[in-house]
């Protein structure tokens, strides 16, 4: 059983994906992050569309660019862009394509879409702002459970685990997309080179919210997201 | 070059607390007066070069001046697709310093090779700036003026090197005058003193630069006639096309002297690389004087 307590946007959302997908089914890979998304920008998040360029804004890298409807669909209701972009997805004088490029979409940190490349730029990002003395804003960064087959992923995890990296969560969206799969769960590969972990219902609001914000003093934590299988 | 790349990036660390270094372990004890100092700033990711281009990329959006540095090979050749789009796709540029430059690891072989380097540069269109100092007295002015922006620089340092420096050859600087219409020889970084040596008593022209990107190309139209001569340290041919382009509406003939494409399979020392692949004096003065001559013919 799944909890929505999220509801600021929530109603808007639906009608905002039409736009995007039309009236076929969902993609999957567009909608198993929609949930996390809606948790992170309404309530966990401290950025809006004025705060956009501010030092001390947190940080949303989202890696697995792929399937970014949900994404666009959040970035709209939260006012970042004009809801009249979602109708022309990657046309050609569209802004948004089927993977995100920050210097088109305003609020998007980082262009993305090749896999394994998020968690990298979150890590730089993380030790940028403590270089700063920036100490408040947290940086997300998400993926996807077959992005973590990305070998430069795994040089993310064991330098931020080991360096005690403590501003940083990534969200993993587990939706058994893997080829050959996590035998025993994602957030071993984590722990195991000293991250905090918690793994939750990916539709359960009140299950993300905890753990979107359950980090602990001198660790990277981890939050991984279990959606139904991509299947 | 590599001795004044470290002590000029230790200074720069204590200087402008914008800068920020990443290491892959390479060069790392060098530099660890300067973790000591600033551990916040001088980030050793281990080896992992991948990751080293990531966090320069993500320092870099929270609007630090990244230093990024290993072996050309481990951080241009590896880490290629971290430079494209970790850097470049977002819309942000770092300091890259490679040392080892084609085959100044002769004795380690293929794997610390990396002559291809400014090629791939190229690959990623017009926006880096590539510096290809031929001294160590040209490295210190040109990472301080690398550091001062925001754009993408790479900067390939080597073991091999001229007699002398000319910090200010960041356009063609003619260093021997022929006479009207002579052949151009252009020698990049390194290159020059074979190049010199080999040309001596030829009426051409030769010009020097260590910055190859942006290729000075009005220099290159002011001073060629007919006949241009490209000598650099990496792949033969890497700066043809641009040298094609810019003088598209002028009769010419252009020779593209470098390191051979063929993977040598030979150990080795420098020297003997660079006998093999004919960029001494004499394996110079052999190419240019045929290529000249079959001009006349």
């Amino acid at each position: 059983m799944t909890t929505a307590l999220t509801t600021e946007t929530g109603s808007r959302l639906p009608g905002l994906l039409r736009r995007l997908t039309g009236d076929e089914k969902h993609a999957p890979s567009a909608h198993s992050t929609i949930d996390v998304l809606q948790v992170l920008y309404d309530r966990v998040l401290r950025i809006t569309p004025e705060t956009a360029g501010d030092p001390e804004r947190n940080r949303f890298l989202l890696s697995k660019g792929h399937g970014p409807a949900a994404y666009y669909a959040v970035l709209a209701a939260h006012g970042f862009i004009p809801d009249a972009w979602l109708d022309d997805l990657a046309g050609p004088e569209s802004r948004l394509g089927h993977h995100p490029d920050r210097l088109l979409v305003p609020g998007v940190e980082i262009g993305s879409g090749s896999l394994g490349h998020g968690l990298g730029l979150a890590v730089g990002t993380a030790l940028g702002l403590r270089a700063q003395g920036l100490l408040t804003p947290r940086v997300y960064v998400l993926l996807g459970d077959a992005e973590l087959d990305e070998g430069s992923n795994h040089e993310a995890i064991a330098y931020a685990g080991a360096t005690g990296l403590e501003n940083l969560t990534a969200v993993v969206v587990d939706n058994s997309s893997a080829t050959h799969g996590w035998s025993g769960g994602i957030a071993g590969r984590f722990t195991v080179n000293g991250w905090t972990a918690d793994t939750v219902d990916g539709r359960d609001h009140t299950g993300l919210y905890a753990a979107l914000t359950g980090h602990r003093p001198r660790r990277p934590h981890l939050v991984v997201a279990r959606v139904e299988s991509k299947g | 070059m590599r001795a004044a790349f470290l002590d000029t990036t230790t200074a720069l660390l204590d200087e402008d607390p914008r800068t920020a270094l990443v290491l892959a372990d390479i060069s790392a004890s060098q530099l660890a007066p300067a973790a000591h100092r600033h551990p916040d700033r001088v980030l050793n990711v281990g080896i992992r070069e991948q990751l080293m281009v990531g966090v320069a990329g993500g320092l870099a959006l929270t609007g630090l001046r990244p230093i990024v540095h290993s072996y050309a090979t481990f951080l241009v050749d590896r880490a290629y697709e971290q430079i494209k789009l970790d850097l470049d796709h977002q819309g942000v540029g770092a300091v890259l310093v490679s040392i080892g430059a084609s085959f100044d690891g002769s004795a380690e072989g293929r794997t610390h090779q990396s002559p291809g380097d400014v090629a791939l540069f190229d690959s990623l269109g017009d926006g880096w700036t590539v510096r290809v100092p031929g001294h160590p007295d040209e490295v210190a002015p040109l990472l301080r003026n690398a550091t001062a922006t925001d754009d993408p620089v790479y900067l390939r340092l080597s073991e091999q090197r001229n007699a002398q420096a000319y910090p200010d050859a960041d356009r063609l600087r003619v260093l021997r005058q022929g006479g009207t219409n002579a052949p151009l020889v252009v020698a990049v970084g390194p290159m020059l003193d074979p190049t010199l040596a080999a040309t001596e008593g030829m009426d051409v022209t030769v010009a020097y630069t260590h910055t190859p990107r942006p290729l000075d190309t009005a220099g290159l139209r002011a001073l060629a006639g007919t006949e241009v001569v490209l000598v650099e340290p990496y792949l033969a041919g890497t700066s043809s096309a641009i040298v094609s382009r810019a003088m598209a509406d002028v009769p010419h003939r252009l020779l593209a002297l470098g390191v051979g494409q063929t993977d040598l399979r030979r150990y080795g020392d420098p020297a003997d690389h660079v006998r093999w692949h004919g960029l001494d004096a004499s394996g110079l003065r052999r190419s240019i004087s045929a290529f000249l001559r079959s001009a006349r013919s």
